[in-house]
This record gives structure tokens, sequence and C-alpha cells, in this order.
């Protein structure tokens, strides 16, 4: 609780006086990751949903980048996990991110197979 | 001692032993592996949502057309803005409580009363919120004719616009009685709602309308539902419509796959549920830091680690708010 409070973000480019100034400054910050979120939500630019990467549209890339981003400034500032040390952080993120990366995997390659079959095969709609 | 303590060569590290290697209360590492193993529940079922959806990915129905409503401004079209709204709204609250665990550290007892009750207010405005959505949600708006297959066909004008089924339907004066289990099949039930009209009304009513267009389920390569043409209406509402849907529930769904109600209920439901218990026990903090607990205690960290909680809840809303409204 009494431990010093790092008061930097974005690798350092940007410091505050005081962790209060901090908290205002992530605030600050995630709200406009979320108002350009809602604003691309809205408009949805036809060239970010006419494109694809990776067989993914743009929009959709841009949305799940910025979720992560906005996850990370959360942990990190606001659930104060850059004061915390090296061995709990790592046990934390890393088992999360191992075992979400790899359901998700399995999951999505498992649907897509699926409305395969559905799509080639004589089964047409199963719910 | 030294007959019973073998020497490791690891004294004076980290994990050598006798000092607090994770440098974290026993309190709040149990909280953090409590979140590890939540944030796993939570993306069991948002990885499922992604399952179901990428089985069913060209016919799956498209948020925005679903969340357009604003509480106290009906008839306005305004996809995405309550559920921003919402978003900001838990943001707000997890800024006020990490003010309220910061003021927390340096014993200002008052700072912390007033950003948990921000707080928790913020949490009520935010479970208030997706009780209505739900409403909403449940009671739908425009109505639908669900397939022999299961699907679902809603009714366009022919610029485009939607139309509500309660527009061109026609009144056909019918007998109707009540199913009873001693009258007809005994394990059949009456069933628990009845859609405003029967499917013979709107199909009379669409017959006698010539610029009433469905729109299928389907995408189209550039992702909007597929429309068709007057004859193909026609036709398909003749051969294929067999039931008139009215909003959501667990089994129908008039906004498109009925997995996509079932998933809405489950994932939103469950966060709801967490947000809930969040703010009793932030309530229950919040008496206790007024009553002084934890001035006497000389610690706030109980307010710490309920906020930990609190953040994790507004964490996981980001996620749910992307993966079910914005992708």
């Amino acid at each position: 609780m009494a431990h010093e409070h790092k008061l930097e973000i974005f690798r350092g480019l940007v410091k505050f006086k005081s962790n209060i100034t901090k908290i205002w400054g992530v605030f600050l910050f995630l709200s406009i990751v979320t108002t350009v979120e809602v604003y691309l939500g809205i408009t949805k630019p036809e060239i970010l949903t006419q494109n694809r990467f990776m067989a993914m549209k743009i929009l959709n890339w841009i949305f799940i980048i910025l979720t992560l981003v906005k996850a990370y400034y959360i942990i990190w500032d606001f659930m104060h996990h850059r004061d915390e040390t090296k061995g709990l952080r790592r046990s934390v993120v890393w088992t999360g991110v191992f075992l979400i990366c790899y359901l998700v995997l399995i999951l999505l390659i498992e649907g897509d197979y699926i409305f395969d079959v559905y799509k080639n095969n004589y089964v047409k709609f199963n719910f | 001692m030294d007959a019973t303590v073998a020497q490791t060569g690891t004294e004076g590290k980290s994990w050598g032993g006798g000092n607090r290697p994770l440098n974290a209360s026993y309190g709040k590492l149990m909280m953090w592996f409590f979140i590890v193993s939540d944030a796993l529940t939570f993306s069991g079922f948002i990885a499922s949502y992604g399952f179901s959806r990428f089985k069913f990915i060209d016919a799956w129905p498209v948020a925005d057309q679903v969340f357009t409503h604003i509480p106290f401004l009906h008839g306005v079209t305004a996809p995405m803005y309550y559920v921003a709204f919402m978003t900001f709204i838990l943001i707000f609250s997890s800024v006020t409580m990490v003010l309220a665990v910061d003021a927390g550290s340096k014993m200002q007892k008052n700072k912390v009363i007033w950003y948990l009750f921000f707080t928790i207010i913020g949490g009520a405005i935010f479970v208030g919120s997706q009780a209505w959505e739900w409403a909403t949600f449940i009671k739908g708006d425009y109505g639908a004719v669900e397939t022999k297959g299961g699907k679902i066909l809603q009714f366009l004008d022919t610029e485009g616009k939607r139309v509500a089924i309660a527009d061109f339907a026609v009144h056909i004066p019918t007998e109707r009685t009540t199913h009873e289990s001693q009258t007809g099949i005994w394990y059949d039930s009456e069933p628990e709602t009845l859609t405003s009209f029967s499917f013979e009304e709107v199909k009379t009513g669409f017959l006698a309308n010539e610029n009433i267009l469905i729109r299928t389920q389907y995408l189209d390569e550039s992702g909007k539902q597929t429309v068709l043409s007057r004859e193909e209406s026609v036709a398909k509402l003749v051969t294929d419509g067999r039931l008139v849907v009215e909003g959501a529930n667990l089994i129908r769904n008039e906004y498109g796959h009925p997995l996509f109600a079932d998933f809405f209920f489950f994932i939103t439901g469950f966060h709801g549920f967490h947000v809930l218990t969040g703010v009793m026990i932030n309530i229950i903090i919040f008496f206790n830091v007024i009553v002084g607990t934890y001035e006497r205690r000389n610690s706030y960290e109980m307010v710490e680690k309920v906020g930990l909680y609190w953040h994790f809840v507004d964490l996981v809303w980001v996620f749910v708010f992307t993966f079910f409204y914005l992708v």
C-alpha cells in the first residue's frame, strides 16, 4: 500500500507529478480511445470494412488492438500492476494470455470448420 | 540450528526464503488469482460467442441494428450511443475508485468516503442501464417472421427502411381456444406470451401491400443483409413463413439468430451480476470506511482489494463492448 507509484506512462514519454494527475491522465487517454472506437463503430468507413488483413476486416483489427491498449492501461495503472513485482505481474498476465489465446484459437478454427461443413455439405442450418 | 537447515546457496535471493518475493499481502494476492480465474471464465464465454458467430458467420445479426434505442427518446435511431454512455459511466466509476484507493493510501478518510460514494452511484447507473437495455431487447421493436427452417425474415419498405408488422398486418377476427392439457396434447402447453398478430394476419397484410419487401438473415459480400425483390419476397413468405416473432427470448429472436440473444443474455447478464455484487461489496466497504474500521486498522488496503475487483469488472466490459457491439 505504501509503496511508491511509478508515474510514467508511454515508456516515459509522459511523466506525471503526482499519482492523482496520472489517474486523470490515464482517464483522458482511455476516453479518447473509447471515443475513437465509438466513432468508427458508428460511421464504419468503407475503406476499413472493405479491406482485409489476414482474413479479418481492418476495422476489426483496429477495434481489437484498441481494446488491448485499453486493457493494458486499466490493468497497469488503475489496478496498479505497474507497481507490482515482476513475479506477480508475470504470474497473472502470462497465465491469462497463454490460456485465452489458446482457447480463442481452438474455438475459432473449429467454428470456421463447422461453417464450411454447413456450407458445402448437406446439413443446412442447425441451431 | 546449523545441523537442521540445509544450505542451498540461494540465501538472499528473491525466492531464497525469509522475505516476500511478490511483495503483496495474502488478501491482495488471492484477489489477483481470483481475478485470473474469473477472467478465464469470461474469456470462455466470449470465445464461445466467437465460436457460434464463426459457425454462422454469413447470417449473424448486426449489432448496431439491434441496439438503437436511448431512454426517453422514442423513435430516434441512435446506434451505439447508449452503450457508449454506459462504457463511459463504468470507466468513470473506475476513476473514482482508483482515486479512493489513492486517498486511502494517504489516510484521507473523507475523500475515500466521497470517492466510494461516486463509484457506487456510477455502478448503480450502469446496472440500471443494463436492465433497461435488456427490457428493450426483450420487447423488440419491429417484429419479424420465422421460417420453417428457423430463420428470420424482416420487413422493409421500398426505400430500405424497416416496417413494423403492426403497420401493415390486418386484423382477421378469429376464435382462439385456450389450450388445456385435458383437451389437447397433454405435454403441450399454452405459449407463455402470444404475439399481437398471427402469421395469417401478417401474411394477408403483406400480400395486400405492394411496397413491402423482405430482408433475410444472410449477409452479402459487403456485410449487409440480403433484400429480396417483391416476387421473391412473396414466394419466400408464402412457402416458408410459419410464425410471428416479437422481441427476443432464449428460443426466438426477431433480430436474427437465436444464439445471438442467448449469448447476449448470458454474457451481459453474467457481467451485470458482477457489477451488482461489486456495488454491494462497495457499499459494505463504504460503511466500513464511515464507521472508521480502516482508520483503526491503520490501513486502507481493503479499499484497494475491492478496487481491484471493481476495475476488473470495468476491464471485462471493455472486452464485452468490443466483441458484442463493435466487431
